[in-house]
């Protein structure tokens, strides 16, 4: 992950501290979409039956 | 506006980045769900009596409100900042949802088009464009595939509605036969709008309290902004506002580009279903009528994996050139499928698939596009106004293949012959849109903005 900080200045910080809202947050989008890709994977298998 | 002003959302130095892509995920997720009115519609159908037609309203003026609010409120957008954007989305699309419940609760269809269509489709509009905005200024190194990850979301807002839809209506007491909706009743669709307007508007909620604009100056640390080279000197430094963006030739230019891209790819996912059964209906292996959803899944995996590849592909090549890719690529896989129509089921579903995966990535990649010539200033506004290319597409693909389909039927013409002229009519629009691409310069420095008006 890249650590953001304002043009011209250091590192002012890191995201270390913000890892589990990151983790929650991708978890939050990413389960509801992998249960669609999931389905729509599972409906692809008819065009081969 | 306190809590939703975007003064209140400017990242502090330790903010990561991200955070921003799930937060305009909530967004776009959430509003992909329009595309699976086609889940709802024959249930609306059965259980409030109504024609295909009149089924269709409430999903037809969502896609035109989306245009069109995109369009006209897309400048207070950009000055409102994406939280105020986010929350007005999710009041409108949740709020049209719940209208919707009521409408199909007292059986009065015209509470289910105002809500789900009208309400809402506001809602999809400002919903559609902040996010995208938000993260090309979030993601000035990689804004092809920053804009890709939230636009495939747009279209996974599908995928996630569709089997959910079915689920819920299915439980609440809907009941098909042979693949047909035989009972729905209106207590069933009602509860169906109601949960998904309460999860919905959860669900969008992370958006709203995730979501933050970059300080004055931020750039990712490490990145310079690439010198000017050949390949570059279509991404422009300066700023144009979204009022000038619409007089330069370079924004007409696009708008027809998406316009005939969007028309090639929709013509195709209109009509997949028929179109499939149809081009081997007369051939020793026809494609049985149970498979074509599984096409269709295909082709819907194939948009979405678009969207996501393709535009993160033209951060490396350019946007013009991957918009050369689309075109001039589309038109050769369209004239591949005229020319060996059914002589092989691989080479049809390969060309299909390819089409729509240029069809999504042509819409994930186009905000990018704005970004390169018009910088990020209101790149958000001026996305809602092209937006518009959509809407007419929207129309005009399925107007051209239904028409065409229509007539060879009424001549007792079948298989290929049902679909021929459609496709070589899709080569000369993608070709036409070719030549839009080739004609786009770097926008004239009479457009810029003054430097001290264009921070946003």
């Amino acid at each position: 992950m890249t650590a953001s900080h304002p043009t011209g200045a250091g590192p002012t910080g890191t995201t270390a501290t913000r890892t589990p809202l990151i983790v929650l947050s991708w978890l939050w989008v990413g389960l509801p979409f992998a249960y669609g890709v999931y389905k729509l994977i599972d409906n692809v298998g008819l065009l081969f039956k | 506006m306190g809590f939703l002003d975007r003064s209140r959302i400017i990242a502090p130095p330790d903010w990561s980045r991200w955070l921003v892509p799930p937060a305009a995920l909530s967004v776009h997720l959430a509003i992909g769900q329009v595309y699976a009115w086609t889940v709802i519609k024959p249930a609306v159908e059965v259980g409030l009596h109504l024609t295909g037609t009149q089924s269709a309203l409430p999903f037809q003026l969502g896609i035109v409100m989306l245009g069109l609010s995109a369009a006209v409120i897309g400048t207070r957008v950009e000055r409102n900042g994406p939280r105020w954007a986010m929350f007005t989305s999710l009041c409108c699309f949740c709020g049209g949802l719940l209208l919707a419940a009521l409408g199909a609760m007292t059986q009065q269809f015209w509470l289910i088009v105002l809500g789900y269509g009208g309400l809402g489709g506001i809602g999809l509009g400002i919903g559609y464009i902040s996010p995208v905005s938000t993260l090309i200024k979030w993601f000035p190194d990689r804004p092809g595939m920053a804009t890709g990850i939230a636009i495939m979301g747009f279209g996974g807002g599908a995928l996630i509605a569709s089997p959910w839809s079915t689920a819920m209506l299915t439980g609440f007491g809907m009941i098909s036969t042979a693949g047909k909706v035989a009972v729905a009743p209106p207590n069933a669709i009602a509860l169906t709008f109601l949960i998904h307007g309460v999860a919905y508007a959860v669900f969008m909620t992370l958006g709203v309290l995730l979501v933050r604009v970059p300080a004055p100056g931020w750039t990712p640390a490490g990145w310079i902004p690439p010198a000017d080279s050949a390949r570059r000197a279509l991404i422009s430094a300066h700023q144009v506002s979204a009022r000038n963006a619409i007089r330069t030739p370079q924004f007409w230019c696009l708008w027809i580009v998406l316009c005939f891209n969007v028309t090639a790819g929709i013509g195709i996912l209109e009509k997949s279903k028929p179109m499939i059964t149809e081009f081997f209906r007369t051939t020793p292996t026809p494609v049985v009528a149970a498979a074509a959803p599984g096409f269709v899944a295909l082709l819907s995996l194939a948009n979405m994996l678009g969207r996501i590849v393709w535009s993160s592909v033209s951060d490396a090549i350019g946007r013009k050139n991957i918009y050369r890719l689309y075109l001039g690529g589309g038109a050769a896989m369209y004239l591949l499928l005229a020319t060996f129509t059914n002589q092989s089921r691989g080479l049809f579903v390969v060309c299909t698939m390819v089409i729509l995966s240029f069809y999504g990535g042509g819409f994930a990649t186009v905000p990018a596009y704005l970004k390169d010539l018009f910088g990020t200033y209101q790149v958000g506004a001026i996305h809602g106004r092209l937006l518009t290319a959509w809407s007419i597409a929207g129309v005009l693909g399925p107007l051209i293949v239904n028409a065409i389909a229509d007539a060879r039927t009424a001549a007792h013409l079948e298989g290929p012959a049902l679909f021929t002229l459609s496709l070589y009519i899709m080569i000369g629009l993608l070709a036409i849109g070719f030549v839009a691409n080739e004609l786009i310069r770097p926008v004239a420095s009479k457009f810029h903005e003054p430097p001290s008006e264009a921070t946003p």
